[in-house]
Parts: C-alpha cells; structure tokens; sequence
C-alpha cells in the first residue's frame, strides 16, 4: 500500500540579493508501508527541504504530497491527524528531549494529546513502548535526558514517535550523532519495528554505507533535483551517475584504501 | 624522520568527582615525528581526555595524577610539559602544540572577521611583528588552506562549513606547530567536504612535517587518514598498530569488536538485520 506520494514538487525559495534558489525541482517518488527509502545528498542538496515540506514547516512551490492518498490539510483537525500519521525523528537526541521532563513524560504526552488508548492505560503503554525500543521501563522511566547515554536518548525519541501509531516515519540522520560503535544497533532497532510495524521510513542521511544498508531503495538528491534512483545496492555498487559516483568515492571505504597501493588519499601513508 | 616528538609515560588521569572516575589509566604511547596518529574508541573511552591531558588542557574536576609528558622540540631541546609554569606554558600552547576543535561554528567569534581573528594569534605569540607583516602572514595563510586571502574581511557566517573548517585548521597552522591535535576536525561536515578536508591536511602534513594525533569515532575515516591508530577502550589503550594490521590483522577482541560494527560501503552486507 502507498503511503506517501510526492508528485512533481518544487520548492522555490526567494533569497534576497540571490534571486530564486530552486530547493526542489520536480521531484516524484512514492514510499509503500513496510519499505525504507534512503534520501541522500550532501548539505545543499534539497533533502531536508522534503522533510520540511513532509512535516509542513514548508509548503510546496508547485506540486503535491498525498499521505495515505489524501492530500495535505493545511489547518485544524485533519492537520493534527496528518501529524500522527507522520513522526519525524531528529538527528540530535541532545536537542529534540526536554531537560526538565522525564523520560514517561515524553511518551506519555503523544498518547495523551492523540487520544491513542483510553486514559487508564497510558502507563501501560509507556512501558510497552519503551520495550518496543529494548529500554527496561523501571530504569528509565523516571530519569530525565541527562542521565541517559545518546543512544538510549535516540530510543526514546523513537518511543516518542511510535506513541502515535504513525503510517510513516521521516529519519532525519538518526545515528549521525551516536557513536559509530552504537549506530548498528539503533538502525537495526529501525529495521525491526519498521518489518513488524509495517511502518514506511523515509531515511534521510549523507551517509551512503548506512543508506547502503538500512534502505530497500535509494533516491541520490543533487542541488533539488533526483539523479539517480534504484535498489540500494545498484545505487552503492554500481552508480551510473557522476554525482553518484563522486559522493561514493568521497565516502570512507577501507576495503577498497587497503586493496589499492597508493590508498584513496593519494599517498596518505 | 622516525625519531619521537612526545614521549608519554605512565600517564593517568582521573575526575575527581564522587565515586572518581579513572578517565585515563597509565597511557604510555611515542608519537613519531610526522606521523599521523588516529585515536579511536567509543564515547567516554578517554580518548579526549588523553588528548587534552598531554597539553594540560583539562580543567576541574579532572586532576592528572600520575605520569610523564615529554616534548622533544627540533631544537633539541626535551620538555618536560609538566614541569613548565602558568608563563611557559602559554607560550608553549600553539606554538608548539595546535588545536582543531570539532564545531567550527562554535570556535570561532561570530562578531570578528577571520581575518582579525588570524591576526590576534600573531599579536599574543610574536609580538615583535608589525601589523603589516601580521598581515601578510595571515593572507598567506588563507592561501595555503585554500580559502583565499581577499575572505580575510569575512565573517564566521559568511563562510561554509568546510571554509570554516580550513579556516581553524590555518590558525592551528599559525605558528607552524610540531604538533596538531584534532578533535573530530570533520564529524559536521558532509562527505564531499570532508574529503577534501582530509586530502588538505595530509598535503599539509607533507609540507610542514608536523605530526597529528586524530580523535574521532569514525573508524573507517580514521584507516584512511592515519599512519598508527591506538585504539582505547575504559582510559586504556588495548591496541596501537598501523593502520593496515588494525584493518588486516587486529590483535585485540575490542578491535574486532569496533571494525565488525560500523556497516561497509562496498563489503558484505548483512550487518543491518533486515
């Protein structure tokens, strides 16, 4: 089933002294629930120009987003019900929890405002959910965001945004801040509620090994524009174009530094 | 050149906080002269604080409480960073050991041109120059790291992320250190931008001789850039090798441990279970 379908959308901003910038020119893709798409691209690309446009902090210059193949409202209840449908998780877990509540808090407050289970249970489902993500309820509960390590802070934010039972999950560089020796387990976190769920997640990242490895599609995002789209390994291995080619050749491979002589830094021994 | 440019020995270094935490537990390492070193571990391993502790960085509540840290200067001449004073110490900052901090954005002054900020270094460390040799050496500068020396009237804001980045790698360059330490000098920037990042300042490395010591968590960049990488683990070092027989031959379980968790461009897949 499509759950999210951006037609044709362009977005153009006016910059003063810099005319028109195209953010975004004619971009279509479609995500089916169940399926992770990964949109990558460097700083400047337009990535993050669709995840504004998905969360409506941004409106389209032309074209069309439809969610659940309705289109979206721009005020009152259908807003707040597009909302529930689509969670963001962001890039900083230090930034998106608040200081001063507690980890219940910040489950428990989705539940209350979208209604989604009757009053009595909200206990019930924090720790559900906080299981959901593999937190121990009783250890985290109570604690705030400070005593909790960047890892276990990105579950919750994933706790978070799961309360609302949402049809799709926008991943705006999830484990870009966590430690390298962390991100495994928080993408594979994603991968698993994501299969049981049935969730779609669109998965914005710069980075193509995880890209590589936690999408089923890749769509590479060049200056607003798609340029290259396909399953994630033809995308990774086997680029057609250039910009394609030159992100993979940028990014850190060891394999491939240790199997040529010179390595990729030319000389850098 | 192989000879060393910083003996360390025995060093430790503990927050003395309730309960104390041991951050770094009897380091000893030799750092080459030229050489990049990687140091490589999960957050909180020490591998900051071992960084900061060689130069006396550390501030409250962590207390170095044991160990040596030798600086053998060209000249010739050994020393003993523990002993110096408040006075000497400051001129030995920067002048013989540089910084390039994480977050350009945050370590620059917004409300200063690069520009004045460049000049400032020359003003407190060789204070013998005129404003037009201070100049000429900042303009310099900007050439060298490729930003450009007519950006000197720019301001933090008005430059890119990457741009920045070289900008705070010039002013490490200042002095011509014998030594630059980078924390995690191209964790904010892009793929693109962080190659080419990486490709100057191994280009620097060959022109100017100065060593490294590169902290960051990314392993795979760090196997690319570094000649050794110590890997820590709990403020010990469980491994310290060449880049190559870290990648081909890790001795230590943590290693193996470390390498089979970050998902590979163009190796196996499988890592993420889907």
């Amino acid at each position: 089933m499509t759950v999210l379908d951006v037609s044709h959308v362009t977005k153009i901003y006016n910059v003063r002294g810099a005319g028109q910038i195209r953010a975004l020119d004619d971009v279509s893709f479609t995500l089916r629930s169940g399926q992770t798409i990964g949109l990558v691209g460097q700083s400047g690309s337009g990535k993050s120009t669709i995840a504004k446009i998905l969360t409506q902090l941004e409106t389209p210059t032309t074209g069309e987003v439809l969610l659940d193949g309705k289109p979206v409202p721009r005020r009152g209840r259908g807003l707040r019900e597009y909302r529930q449908r689509l969670r963001m998780v962001f890039q900083d877990p230090f930034a998106s929890l608040n200081p001063y509540h507690s980890i219940g808090y910040h489950i428990e407050r989705p539940l209350r405002l979208d209604g989604v289970v009757p009053a009595a249970e909200i206990d019930a489902e924090v720790r559900r959910l906080l299981e959901r993500v593999r937190l121990t309820p009783d250890a985290v509960i109570d604690r705030r965001p400070h005593e909790l390590s960047g890892g276990q802070r990105q579950r919750v934010a994933i706790a978070r945004a799961l309360a609302s039972r949402p049809s799709l999950l926008v991943a705006d560089e999830p484990v870009s801040m966590l430690d390298v020796s962390i991100r495994l387990g928080v993408l594979n976190l994603l991968a698993d509620l994501q299969r049981e769920e049935g969730l779609g997640v669109l998965y914005i990242t710069h980075d193509l090994a995880t890209a590589r490895h936690f999408s089923d599609e890749i769509i590479v995002l060049n200056q607003g524009l798609i340029v290259e789209r396909g399953s994630a390994d033809d995308v990774i291995l086997r680029p057609q174009d250039p910009y394609t080619k030159e992100l993979r050749a940028a990014s850190p491979d060891p394999e491939k530094h240790f199997a040529s002589a010179s390595g990729i830094l030319g000389g850098a021994q | 050149m192989t000879d060393s440019l910083l003996t360390v020995r025995d060093f430790s270094v503990v927050y003395d906080v309730d309960p104390p935490v041991d951050a770094v537990t009897h380091v000893s390492l030799d750092l080459r002269r030229g050489e990049i070193l990687g140091l490589a571990g999960e957050s909180g391993c020490g591998k900051t604080t071992l960084a900061y502790g060689v130069q006396r960085l550390l501030k409250a509540p962590a207390v170095i409480t044991g160990g040596s840290v030798t600086f053998h200067d060209a000249s010739g001449e050994d020393i003993d960073v523990n002993a110096l004073d408040a006075e000497q110490m400051r001129r030995f900052r920067w002048d013989k050991i540089s910084m390039v901090f994480q977050g350009a954005m945050n370590a620059l002054n917004p409300v200063a041109t690069i520009g004045a900020q460049l000049e400032d270094v020359f003003e407190i460390h060789r204070p013998g120059l005129s404003r037009r040799q201070r100049r000429s050496e900042v303009a310099e500068l900007l050439e060298i790291v490729k930003v450009g020396a007519q950006r000197s009237r720019s301001f933090p804001h008005e430059l890119s992320g990457g741009m920045r980045q070289r900008v705070m790698i010039a002013m490490a360059l200042a002095l011509r250190p014998q030594l630059m330490v980078m924390d995690e000098p191209t964790t904010a920037l892009d793929v693109l931008v962080q190659r080419e990042i990486l490709k100057q300042i191994s280009q620097l490395r060959h022109e100017f001789g100065f060593s490294v010591i590169f902290i960051t968590h990314d392993l795979p960049l760090l196997l690319e850039i570094s000649d050794r990488i110590a890997i820590m683990r709990d403020g010990e070092i469980v491994e310290l090798d060449t880049a190559e027989n870290i990648w081909t031959r890790p001795q230590d379980e943590y290693t193996r441990t470390l390498l089979s968790s970050f998902p590979r461009l163009t190796g196996e897949k499988g890592m993420v279970a889907r």
